[in-house]
């Protein structure tokens, strides 16, 4: 099958700023795909190349097994839905004119407008100027017009930036649908936390360089860091407690009634072992695996950005 | 081909949106109708045509507002898209780059040659109203609007491509100085010219090329000496050498005007990274 994104050895760079450095990436379609990265690592960088819109300068960028800055650069995008970091538009028009501009664009058949501005919470401000909308509203009109034409390949650039809680979950939804519907879907975000169960797999972008590729299980397999272990203990029972923990685990914490403690994952079972011995002695259990924050944090660590 | 008719589509209808189209054509129709009035009263029995009068100070006039009306409509078209971060969006779009210069363009042009169209032919009406004037003069007439839509396009495409700067005052600027070139300045400058030169260098030949090389010139000259009776009211009908451009060397000039910088701002496009 041919990868809907391949991303060979690609290099970008502007003067003397490397925006991107030999990064190698693989995206099938029914994947959903994260870039994470700070801002200016390289994201945006990514999709621009992906788009077409920058060559990178070394290396070799294919879309559906084409060139997108190429020839048939303008078919490549047809098949491609984009929404950008920084949502603009005119403000003089309407929603649904908008969405009708685009559509025309794309060559796409203006009729299945109505459902999109429907399926983003849009139907009923199609016929208000832009300029009157919220935020939020120009950020879900910005979706709509990324999934005109039902694209294979969607590029969400920060998707969720400027959201409510609820449209957060409604965007989430949105890429659920598409993931099912067989599209690839590669989304850029800072909110780690919150995409960790969303998405098929990670790309972290560090400084340009992709630094991990990978589901977060397997990263988390890749790279040993400690699971924390948060213990409620009966009055002054903790050095006891520790006694019988020697050897697996490092006190990050300790007090009178509680202990935090960071085990490294392979003597994560010895430990839940010994925990039982000390039932009585333990009020309450909290463990902890590590996030994607803590991840990329880890993998970041010692270079201050 | 449906991307090209998207975009100007978009353009006409952001320009009947903030009321440019109308606003435009309202001044032009103002102005040509009070030429019309005032123009029609001192011919008396001179025996000039009224519609060749109206010829006459309706060319002059466009001259100096056609320009900057043209410039004013395109300075932004890529560089405001830019500023106002749609550009982006739009590129990643299935549309080549030359598509989104010429559907702009075309946008642009149209609102134009709509305002051109409806206000001077308003000026028609009641000239057509007020006098009995034969064929040739209305041939004339016909020639003033299709002449004038032509220097509108050229200015539109200098200013779509003073739109290619990265900033929006810079292309207000060079809007600016270019109106300033090819309206003002370069006539004096090749006045002053001539008279330095007391026709020791520039012949004939060499002024004629010279007044090709500005489209506003151009248009004067298809105007003021053309077939009709307005070459009669200039004076211009026999300035010496200068009159000898063959009116098809003309039309060429103007049409360069369009095609030289639109090809020009596509060049530019091409090579940036958005």
């Amino acid at each position: 099958m041919t990868p809907a994104i391949a991303l060979d050895g690609v290099s970008r760079r502007y003067g003397a700023v490397t925006a991107l450095q030999d990064a190698n990436l693989r995206a099938d379609p029914g994947e959903t795909v994260a870039l994470v990265g700070h801002n200016g690592a390289g994201k945006t960088t990514l999709m621009k190349l992906v788009l077409g819109l920058i060559r990178p300068t070394a290396g070799t960028v294919r879309v559906l097994g084409e060139d997108p800055a190429g020839r048939h650069g303008a078919r490549v995008r047809g098949r491609i839905g984009f929404l950008p970091e920084s949502v603009a538009f005119h403000a003089a028009m309407t929603g649904a004119e908008l969405l009708d501009f685009y559509a025309r664009l794309k060559g796409e058949p203006r009729a299945a407008n109505a459902e999109l501005l429907e399926r983003v919470g849009l139907a009923d401000a199609a016929s208000r100027r832009v300029g009157t909308y919220s935020k939020g509203m120009r950020q879900r009109l910005a979706l709509a017009q990324a999934l005109i034409g039902e694209p294979g390949i969607l590029l969400l650039d920060e998707p969720t930036s400027g959201l409510d809680p609820e449209s957060r979950r409604q965007v989430y939804e949105t890429i659920d649908d598409l993931r099912r519907s067989g599209a690839l879907v590669l989304l850029s975000t800072h909110a780690l936390a919150e995409i960790e169960r969303q998405v098929d797999r990670v790309a972290m972008l560090h400084r340009g360089r992709l630094i991990a590729v990978g589901d977060v299980a397997a990263l988390r397999r890749r790279i040993p860091m400690p699971v924390r272990i948060r213990l409620r203990v009966r009055h002054c029972t903790t050095q006891r407690v520790l006694d019988r923990l020697q050897g697996w685990a490092e006190t990050l914490d300790r007090g009178p009634t509680h202990l935090q403690l960071a085990v490294m994952p392979e003597c994560r079972a010895d430990l839940i072992h010994a925990l039982d011995d000390l039932r009585e002695l333990i009020d309450e259990v909290e463990i902890e695996s590590p996030g994607l924050e803590t991840l990329y944090r880890h993998l970041t660590r010692g270079d201050a950005t | 081909m449906n991307a090209l008719a998207a975009i100007a589509g978009q353009e006409i209808r952001a320009g009947l949106r903030n009321r440019w189209a109308v606003a435009t054509t309202l001044l032009l129709a103002a102005l040509a109708l009070s030429l019309v009035l005032l123009g029609s009263t001192p011919t008396g029995t001179v025996g000039a045509s009224p519609v060749a009068v109206v010829v006459v100070s309706l060319a002059s006039l466009t001259i100096f507002l056609l320009p900057l009306l043209a410039l004013l409509l395109s300075f932004d078209a890529i560089v405001g898209e830019a500023e106002r971060g749609t550009l982006l969006l739009l590129l990643a779009y299935p549309v080549s780059r030359w598509q989104v210069v010429v559907g702009k363009f075309l946008g642009h042009a149209s609102i134009l040659a709509l305002a051109t169209v409806v206000g001077y032919g308003a000026a028609g009406v009641l000239l057509a109203i007020t006098t009995d004037a034969d064929a040739e003069a209305w041939a004339t007439f016909g020639l003033l609007i299709g002449t004038s839509i032509l220097l509108g396009m050229a200015f539109v495409a200098l200013g779509t491509l003073a739109s290619m700067v990265r900033e929006r005052p810079t292309a207000a600027g060079l809007s600016v100085g270019l109106w300033l070139l090819f309206v003002l300045l370069y006539d004096s400058a090749l006045l002053g010219l001539l008279v330095v030169d007391q026709g020791t260098l520039v012949s004939g030949r060499v002024l004629d090329a010279l007044l090709l090389l500005n489209p506003a010139d151009a248009y004067r000259l298809v105007n003021l000496t053309g077939a009709g009776a307005a070459a009669l009211l200039t004076g211009m009908s026999a300035p010496g050498e200068a009159g000898q451009i063959p009116t098809a060397a003309l039309y060429a000039a103007l049409a360069a005007w369009i095609v030289a910088p639109l090809a020009a701002a596509i060049a530019v496009f091409n090579r940036r990274h958005p």
